[in-house]
């Protein structure tokens, strides 16, 4: 019966308001292309005018003169990365392991799952604060790039974690019984054979985590502060990118506003680069 | 066999006898160290909690539940509540999710449904492009860009409307403004899981709705949303846990007042960017804890947000596997 009703409906309420939708989704797909150009125009069209070869290798300008350049923050933040790789990237690949071979089904790696999806959906300015209460204050009040580098290695660790698990996962499991049916030890099973047939995967995982940090201001304000001075060693307050960024473009000196949009700039580039990269190399494994 | 190759035989035998209990030892220590690694988090986790209420006990302790009704925010008088602050956090959060879940529905439908594959390609990239772009760059477009033309343009629109929402000086800066960049924000990641959802319905469902006459958006209506409802409500849970703890942005954007005020132009803070605006000048150790109360509350939230979107989902897989 409701088949029939429903072919004797008037059905030019229904196409009008299938058109509507149509137009609707058609303008809301230009609404998020626009925004997106528009940012990335904004961010070109203020920051070409100081990029040139010295604006990476200068010292930062002082208030109201020069444009000087960003080779201390790029310096900082490299060192910081760097440190937090150091960190965050071995924790989060053995969590992974763990999770992928040794704990897979039990109690204690689903509570394992839940802390890593939790990492992952802290506030970063959380971790910031963190970071604060337990390196900054545990010297009698020292704010340090070390303290940065640790809280940047907390926002790493379950991006690399997870993805460590689910390319761990993706190796057949034949390999691993044939691996063993050798007498190859598990631990060389998996250092040897699974990180090499999971690579690709393993990488893409750091690379992630790199790309959700490189562009982080949040958890630093509290921990790494900002420099002006070349960042010899991370014991102390350490001049980096994004701070420098927020510091210039809150300042009144017009030449500090021009050198956060350049520096905007430069992060931007990376950025885009790094994800475009990221989602060719997802595209090629998935397709093989 | 000579006496040699017996020995021989033998000397092979400890070796590899001695060498499985090696591979034994370094097979358990291994096992041992990935442990400690995974135990880590938990770890983490249980001393950010351990952390943020030791460091915030002196404001815990003086102000007691009234932390959270009280809007005064008084550091000459070290009076000190959260009210403002997190009036600020769930409003900027309502207006976010309020634009950002239609259009998003909207753009995966398009992706899904509507457009030929090359076009999708481009346009999913390019949605995806916005997640790329880090918060502080959003906040100085938004600063000295987009709050301008909120205040040019939009807002002596928007003050035309009757009703409290729209009333007063705009300002450019201020609630509202946050909110769209917010929205802007979490875009990427809600359509990403619309887009999953609706790729999720069975082909057979949709094609026979269709073939009875409906239009595609009844196909969508009454076949994909009903289908995949329970993963498009993971999907807000997922946009609400980004949108409430989105800092950089929102410190340039919402003008940092500790009034609240019914009004969308007006200024305001967010529990983020009050600790992002005011924590390095905390100079009295009573405003510091206070802050860092304010942390831990931003965290409690978060966490019932997390558990909530997890309860959900094993729920959601449940269901699936039966």
């Amino acid at each position: 019966m409701t088949e029939l009703r429903l072919s004797h409906r008037p059905a030019t309420g229904r196409k009008v308001a299938d058109v509507l939708v149509r137009v609707f989704s058609v303008l809301s797909a230009a609404l998020g292309i626009f925004f997106l150009f528009w940012i990335l125009w904004v961010v070109l069209k203020k920051g070409h005018t100081v990029l040139s070869w010295s604006f990476f290798t200068s010292a930062p300008p002082s208030p109201g003169e020069g444009v000087g350049g960003i080779k201390y923050a790029l310096v900082g933040t490299l060192k910081m990365t760097g440190l937090a790789c150091l960190m965050g990237v071995p924790v989060g690949l053995l969590t992974g392991v763990y999770l992928a071979e040794f704990g897979r089904h039990g109690a204690f790696a689903s509570g394992v799952r839940f802390c890593v999806n939790l990492l992952m959906g802290i506030p970063s300015i959380l971790v910031g604060l963190f970071a604060y209460t337990v390196i900054v204050l545990a010297a009698p009040r020292h704010y340090s790039g070390n303290a940065g580098a640790f809280a940047l290695a907390i926002i790493m660790l379950p991006t690399v974690a997870r993805t460590s698990e689910d390319m761990l996962l993706l190796v057949p499991d034949a390999l691993r019984e044939s691996a063993l049916a050798l007498g190859i030890p598990r631990w060389r099973m998996i250092t040897g054979i699974l990180f090499r047939a999971a690579r690709k995967g393993l990488l893409t995982g750091v690379l992630l985590s790199v790309s959700r940090v490189s562009g982080e201001t949040a958890p630093l304000l509290f921990t790494a502060l900002n420099n002006n001075f070349y960042p010899k060693n991370l014991s102390q307050p350490t001049a980096n990118l994004t701070v420098t960024i927020y510091n210039y473009a809150m300042s009144p000196y017009d030449n500090w506003q021009r050198v956060a949009w350049g520096a905007s700039l430069v992060i931007m580039a990376f950025l885009l680069g790094v994800t475009l990269l990221l989602r060719f190399i997802l595209k090629e494994r998935h397709r093989s | 066999m000579t006496p040699r190759r017996l020995a021989d035989l033998w000397k092979a035998q400890t070796s590899f006898r001695k060498s499985s209990a090696f591979h034994r030892h370094v097979d358990r220590a291994f096992r041992y160290l990935t442990l400690a690694c995974a135990a880590t988090t938990l770890l983490l986790v249980g001393a950010i909690l351990w952390n943020l209420i030791e460091h915030a006990w002196p404001s815990i302790t003086k102000f007691g539940l009234g932390f959270v009704t009280s809007s005064q925010w008084n550091p000459v008088k070290s009076q000190y509540g959260a009210a403002s602050s997190i009036y600020g956090t769930l409003v900027s959060t309502a207006i976010a999710l309020i634009l950002a879940l239609p259009i998003s529905l909207a753009i995966a439908l398009f992706l899904t449904s509507y457009a030929p594959p090359w076009l999708a390609k481009i346009v999913g990239t390019c949605v995806e492009l916005l997640a790329a772009i880090p918060s502080i760059i959003y906040g100085m477009w938004g600063l000295f860009v987009f709050a301008p033309y909120m205040q040019k343009t939009v807002q002596p629109m928007l003050a035309k409307l009757p009703g409290p929402l729209f009333d007063g000086a705009p300002l450019g800066v201020g609630m509202l403004t946050a909110g769209i960049i917010l929205a802007l924000m979490i875009l990427p990641f809600l359509t990403a899981v619309m887009r999953d959802v609706f790729a999720m319905t069975p082909p057979v469902l949709m094609e026979s709705a269709a073939g009875m006459g409906s239009t595609s958006w009844e196909v969508t209506r009454k076949i994909s949303i009903p289908y995949g409802l329970r993963g498009l409500i993971g999907a807000t849970f997922l946009g609400l846990g980004r949108a409430i703890g989105e800092t950089m942005a929102v410190t340039f954007v919402i003008g940092n007042s500790h009034r609240i005020s019914t009004s969308l132009f007006a200024p305001g803070n967010t529990i983020a960017s009050t600790l992002a605006n005011e924590f390095n000048e905390a100079d009295s150790p009573l405003l510091e804890a206070a802050l860092i109360e304010l942390g831990l509350i931003l965290f409690v939230i978060t966490l019932i947000i997390q558990i909530l979107a997890h309860l959900w989902l094993k729920n959601l897989q449940k269901r699936q596997a039966r």
